[in-house]
């Protein structure tokens, strides 16, 4: 038997994993808050009717830090993962990640141009700051993908195999510019751009998560509609096109989704590595390929993911704060080359 | 019906098929045979929209192929590529599944043509099984019961374009497979296959086209085809001709 857990199964248990990273986080970090008020204070803030004696505090931490920061861990969990099925479909090939179009670099570059220039131009008002650096990662994010995508277009089809080789040029093109700006950056710049590169959800503001929120549930809507066409692309391009599936529109949906979804998600959070390739991978252990279960399965493990990886990051050297990209580039490293050893054997 | 009027294909300025004049018949097998390179492959993905003419048209029933939307094309004309290239952990009735993928059938109906179409392909005993576990010779009868689940029942109107569907197939299975191939031609549907066997080709097939260099050389019955003047132009192969001891179909002996 491939697959080992049943789909039911596999949704309750990663549902109920999600709600305890949730629960988690909200409750723990340099003021812990005892669990049970956390969760009032949680339904509270939904709305429901709780008692409220003795809980201003554990409302005020959560509305204004905790729960943001949960929400944008979720988002960006889940569509980092999303995205990572996309390209891995995309590529048909188990060992792509969101990155390989072009999509982090290009935010990446993005950003460090939106610190450094803003920082040469005598700072962009204090309200803007944020505005302006995600709307640049954005922009860069889309920007190199499409010029990936229009590289890989010859005679009217997209070569997935020159996408992927432009995409590594392209990324390695936009790591000297960034290290260019990195070059030229003063220490006060420095310090920003380091720090971005590493990721983090903290800082979190309703803000910046709206944004991501609503790409993440528009690619979260969208690519499960695909899911039968992307078990079929995986069949081959052709072979996808002899079911009647229109192989080139799928193409662009993919790669349009994973750029919309890793832009924003970038442009919120930072860059954040290893989770777009390592959680479809452990769903596809656990469940087998069928896309219909992998995507969503997908979303709540990538947001349970990333939200424990952010409690990690938050309490190892309390009350300093990690950068999370450590955090999953330290767990999912390894776990990658496990996998690349585990398939040779 | 599929028909091809005066095919020419080219690769860069290279013109690898040329005047191709067919059509595929309701309940016929046609065989198409010829040396490597001789363009058999070209023809498939020319007949199936694949690669696009550079002279003449493709015809599916009464329109250009070009002319059909995605689902009723696959509807009415299935591909089975010479290798397929599946590298995910699918379950045998997954992949066969994914031939139902432009049809709106529903799932239990889709089920029980899952089990009937591994039947014809003789894998039904590889239910359950991871496909990456499978030999390639199993792989490639899984892969024929997903073009047959894609037009299951069969009938006609329906077109099926098989690339060498015996290459790695064992005797036996050479012949229940083409076997099953000419049942499902039984009920209506038309079946384009390349073969390299030239007494597989005399048994099972209705027509032959020889294929050399890209061009047409002989489009007719076995018995009109398989003679030792064409095949030694188009193979360089001296043979001899004999009849069927039981079956008296040609029975084709190299010197």
């Amino acid at each position: 038997m491939t697959a080992l857990v049943r789909p039911r199964t596999l949704f309750i248990g990663l549902g109920l994993l999600c709600l305890l990273a949730s629960w988690l986080s909200l409750a723990l970090g340099p003021v812990s808050l005892p669990l049970f008020d956390t969760l009032r204070a949680a339904l509270r803030l939904l709305g429901l009717p709780v008692a409220g004696d003795g809980l201003e505090q554990a409302e005020l931490i959560l509305g204004q830090i905790r729960l943001p920061r949960t929400l944008l861990g979720l988002a960006v969990g889940g569509v980092l993962a999303l995205s990572g099925v996309a390209m891995q479909g995309l590529f048909r090939n188990p060992l792509a990640d969101p990155g390989l179009v072009g999509v982090s670099s290009g935010a990446a570059l993005g950003a460090a141009f939106a610190i450094v220039a803003g920082s040469a131009l005598g700072g962009v008002p204090e309200a803007l700051g944020p505005y302006v650096l995600s709307l640049c990662a954005f922009l860069g994010g889309l920007g190199v993908t499409a010029l990936v995508y229009r590289l890989g277009r010859h005679n009217g089809r997209t070569h997935v195999a020159t996408m992927l080789l432009a995409g590594i040029a392209l990324t390695a093109l936009s790591g000297s510019a960034v290290g260019l700006f990195t070059y030229l950056a003063d220490d006060a710049t420095l310090r920003t751009l380091t720090f971005w590169n590493l990721g983090s959800l903290n800082g979190a503001s309703y803000a910046r998560l709206w944004p991501l929120l609503l790409v993440s549930a528009g690619v979260a809507v969208w690519l499960p509609r695909r899911a039968r066409e992307l078990n079929a692309l995986l069949l081959g391009e052709s072979e996808a096109a002899h079911l009647g599936i229109d192989v080139e529109r799928l193409k662009r949906e993919l790669v349009f989704c994973t750029a919309l979804g890793v832009g924003a998600a970038v442009a919120a959070a930072g860059m954040i590595g290893f989770v777009g390739l390592v959680v479809p991978h452990l769903v596809r252990l656990m469940a087998g390929p069928d896309h219909r279960v992998l995507l969503p399965a997908s979303v709540l493990a990538g947001a349970s993911l990333l939200l424990f990886a952010d409690l990690v990051a938050r309490l190892a050297l309390a009350p300093a704060e990690l950068p999370i990209g450590i955090v999953t580039a330290f767990i999912g490293a390894p776990f990658f080359l496990y996998l690349l050893l585990r398939g040779r054997a | 019906m599929l028909r091809a009027l005066n095919l020419h294909i080219r690769r860069g300025h290279e013109t690898v098929l040329a005047e191709i004049d067919l059509q595929l018949n309701p309940g016929e097998v046609l065989g198409v045979l010829g040396p490597n390179g001789a363009g058999k492959s070209t023809l498939l993905a020319g007949l199936c929209g694949e690669m696009r003419p550079a002279l003449g048209e493709v015809w599916l029933d009464d329109r250009p192929l070009t002319q059909w939307n995605g689902s009723e094309r696959a509807r009415r004309l299935a591909v089975l590529p010479q290798v397929s290239t599946l590298d995910f952990a699918f379950r045998v009735e997954e992949v066969v599944g994914m031939g139902r993928l432009p049809h709106q059938s529903g799932r239990i109906r889709d089920g029980q043509i899952v089990e009937l179409a591994l039947q014809a392909a003789d894998a039904a005993h590889l239910q359950g099984r991871n496909y990456l576990s499978l030999s390639g010779g199993e792989r490639q009868r899984v892969h024929l019961a997903r073009v047959l689940a894609q037009l299951w029942p069969g009938e006609a109107g329906q077109n099926l374009l098989l690339d060498e569907p015996t290459s790695m197939l064992d005797p036996l299975h050479q012949h229940t497979i083409l076997q099953a191939v000419r049942e499902f031609a039984g009920r209506g549907a038309a079946v384009l296959v390349i073969l390299h066997d030239l007494n597989l080709a005399a048994r099972y097939c209705d027509r032959l086209l020889l294929l050399a260099a890209g061009r047409p050389v002989a489009l007719d019955t076995p018995r009109q085809v398989l003679r030792p003047e064409p095949l030694k132009a188009v193979f360089g192969l001296d043979v001899l001709v004999q009849s069927h001891p039981e079956r008296d179909h040609p029975l084709i002996i190299a010197r």
